[in-house]
């Protein structure tokens, strides 16, 4: 089930190869659904649920589709699924699926789904494109998690809707600051995140 | 003098690489550097000296900044005992009042930023480079003079981490740092950097003066009050000092007005331009363009007055005096490092920030002041200026050669 090669592809994403830090995709999203914790973390299990089964359901008919019209296929797939997990959200959990509502729906774009779906399931067997849509989903997941940490926790004081930083920090003169909300300082602390993750990994970094 | 050279050369084994101290090895190059001239000297190729490096050019910019500083420090003091009502006090007791007022802001920003700087030159083994000492009286001049200092402070450490170092320190950055760090504040904290109660000090500087303000004060700066203003655009708007006192141009040109430290007087801006152009430090080009970008587009909205706009009903000049737009023209503009840097470019740079920071001081009504944001939006374009420049003038010398 988990041979080299599949924990390679299940593992691999969420740090050496991973589809924001290294390939610097699905970007916006980064940038738009990190204000607070809750939504990203919904938007990376909801970016999982549709790459994982995306990658399968093209991986299964791989050898039918006529490469002309492969995009197509594609994103057909990929918007019948996003469309499932949006109604989904729509049932269960209402508030979440306002705030993050057109990005659920740009995840038929989002340029890692294609990216993989492209790159890995046209070439591969069922298995291992399931462990490669849920290794990049979970990547790309991460990464929203610790930025959205960062940006709630500086920008707004709370984490998870809860207030963290206690009253008395406001009482001395403590304010929240008010960039973080803003979406510059996600692409700086993806930056950051970036700059750590390549100062750790030395074959990451080019040859000077 | 020979004994401290005799004591830096004793020391000096400590801070080599083995030694105790190494670790501390740039803090002790800056230190000799700082105190006597270096002792290297180039080993290959042909070089051609300058008595004007690097430490003498920014030292003269710092003496041009001093007017402005000095102003500024007994402007905070004069804001100060006219807003508590106590209007009779002496020069020096404002001045004594606005500089232990300011010598905390000066001195949070010069620790933050050269201690960054410090650790940042020892982890690459590079020398510690002077280009802080500008920014780092540049900051407390163009902060108000309310931001608490852990703002300034955290402002700073952004500004020279993410505008400097990470570009490769000084003279790589593309965005002036000291304006990096005042956006900075201003996104980050706006309830601090605008409106009534940042720019007045009321309350006490370590424990001098201090008192409660009289009826009737507001701390608006003029342009923060043509901001809010309401009338029917019949006339020019009506500007009141702290305690409500129409101010006249004069006013305005001497700099008795509320605002940040540095940018409120003319004269003493003035001076530091006169230093800086007689110096040869500062581009004239940058310097003379801005103002007429300026110019140009204040009587460009000033042909257009209109309510909603109040500041359109400025007249030109009136609208050059206000806010940071001297400053920035004398101070921001004409920084070497992020300027454009080929001659036409340095009119076209100059000339777009003077019009930008009008256009965003009349048209947006969320920025009483457009100044920095012009400078730091030019920033950005002066390479893509430069380019242009010199690849029309390699096209039309390979025309001529034809």
């Amino acid at each position: 089930m988990l041979s080299k090669r599949n924990k390679e592809v299940l593992f691999n994403p969420l740090s050496k190869d991973n589809p924001v830090l290294v390939q610097i995709l699905g970007i916006c999203s980064t940038l738009a659904v990190t204000v607070k914790l809750e939504p990203a973390i919904v938007m990376g299990l909801s970016v999982i649920t549709v790459m994982a089964f995306s990658n399968v359901i093209i991986s299964l008919i791989r050898k039918t589709i006529p490469t002309t019209i492969r995009i197509i296929v594609q994103l057909v797939v990929v918007a019948a699924l996003v469309i499932v997990v949006q109604q989904f959200l729509v049932a269960y959990d209402y508030d979440v699926s306002l705030q993050l509502n057109v990005f659920i729906g740009l995840i038929i774009t989002n340029c890692i789904l294609m990216g993989r779906l492209e790159a890995f399931a046209l070439n591969n067997k069922p298995w291992p494109s399931f462990l490669d849509g849920v290794g990049n989903g979970l990547g790309y997941m991460l990464i929203l998690v610790i930025v959205a940490f960062f940006r709630e926790l500086l920008g707004s004081g709370t984490l998870l809707g809860y207030q963290v930083i206690p009253q008395w920090c406001y009482d001395h003169g403590y304010m929240d600051n008010g960039m973080m909300i803003l979406p510059p300082m996600a692409l700086i602390t993806v930056a950051c995140i970036i700059w750590v993750q390549r100062a750790r990994n030395k074959d990451l970094q080019e040859q000077a | 003098m020979n004994a401290l050279r005799k004591f830096m050369n004793k020391i000096k084994p400590q801070f080599q690489p083995g030694g105790r101290l190494a670790k501390l090895q740039s803090v002790y190059d800056g230190m000799e550097t700082f105190l006597f001239t270096p002792n290297d000297t180039s080993r290959s190729g042909v070089h051609i000296h300058d008595g004007n490096d690097l430490k003498r050019t920014m030292i003269t910019v710092v003496v041009a900044l001093l007017p402005a500083l000095f102003f500024g420090m007994y402007n905070v003091g004069y804001q100060h005992f006219l807003a508590i009502g106590q209007p009779e006090v002496g020069f020096w007791s404002m001045f004594l009042f606005g500089l232990l007022a300011m010598l905390p802001v000066i001195v949070v920003s010069y620790a933050v930023g050269l201690g960054i700087e410090f650790i940042a030159a020892q982890i690459h083994h590079k020398e510690i480079q002077e280009g802080f000492l500008v920014t780092g009286i540049l900051i407390p001049l163009i902060v108000p003079i309310n931001t608490p200092l852990w703002m300034t402070a955290v402002a700073t450490a952004f500004a020279v981490i993410f505008a400097k170092e990470v570009f490769g320190g000084t003279g790589m950055n593309i965005f002036n740092v000291a304006l990096v760090t005042r956006a900075f504040l201003f996104f980050a904290y706006p309830s601090r950097m605008s409106g009534d109660a940042a720019f007045v000090k009321v309350d006490s500087a370590l424990g001098f003066g201090g008192g409660t303000a009289v009826d009737g004060f507001t701390g608006a700066t003029p342009l923060g009050q043509i901001a809010t203003y309401a009338g029917d655009g019949s006339s020019a708007p009506i500007l009141n000092n702290v305690v409500g006192t129409p101010l006249s141009q004069c006013d305005a040109f001497t700099g008795l007005i509320a605002g940040s430290p540095g940018e409120t007087s003319m004269i003493a801006i003035l001076i530091g331009a006169a230093i800086l152009l007689i110096t040869g430090i500062a581009s004239w080009r940058v310097m003379c363009s801005v103002f007429a970008g300026g110019l140009a587009m204040a009587a460009l909205v000033h042909a257009m007055p209109s309510a909603t706009y109040a500041a359109s009903l400025l007249d030109p000049c009136t609208q050059l005096c206000y806010g940071g737009f001297a400053f920035a023209a004398v101070f921001m503009a004409t920084d070497p490092v992020t300027g454009a840097r080929t001659r036409i470019g340095q009119y076209i740079y100059g000339f777009m920030i003077g019009v930008i920071a009008i256009l965003i001081r009349v048209y947006n009504s969320g920025y009483p002041e457009g100044a920095m944001l012009a400078v730091l939006l030019m920033n950005a374009f002066a390479p893509l200026i430069d380019h242009c420049v010199i690849s029309f003038n390699i096209k039309r010398r390979l025309r001529r050669a034809k």
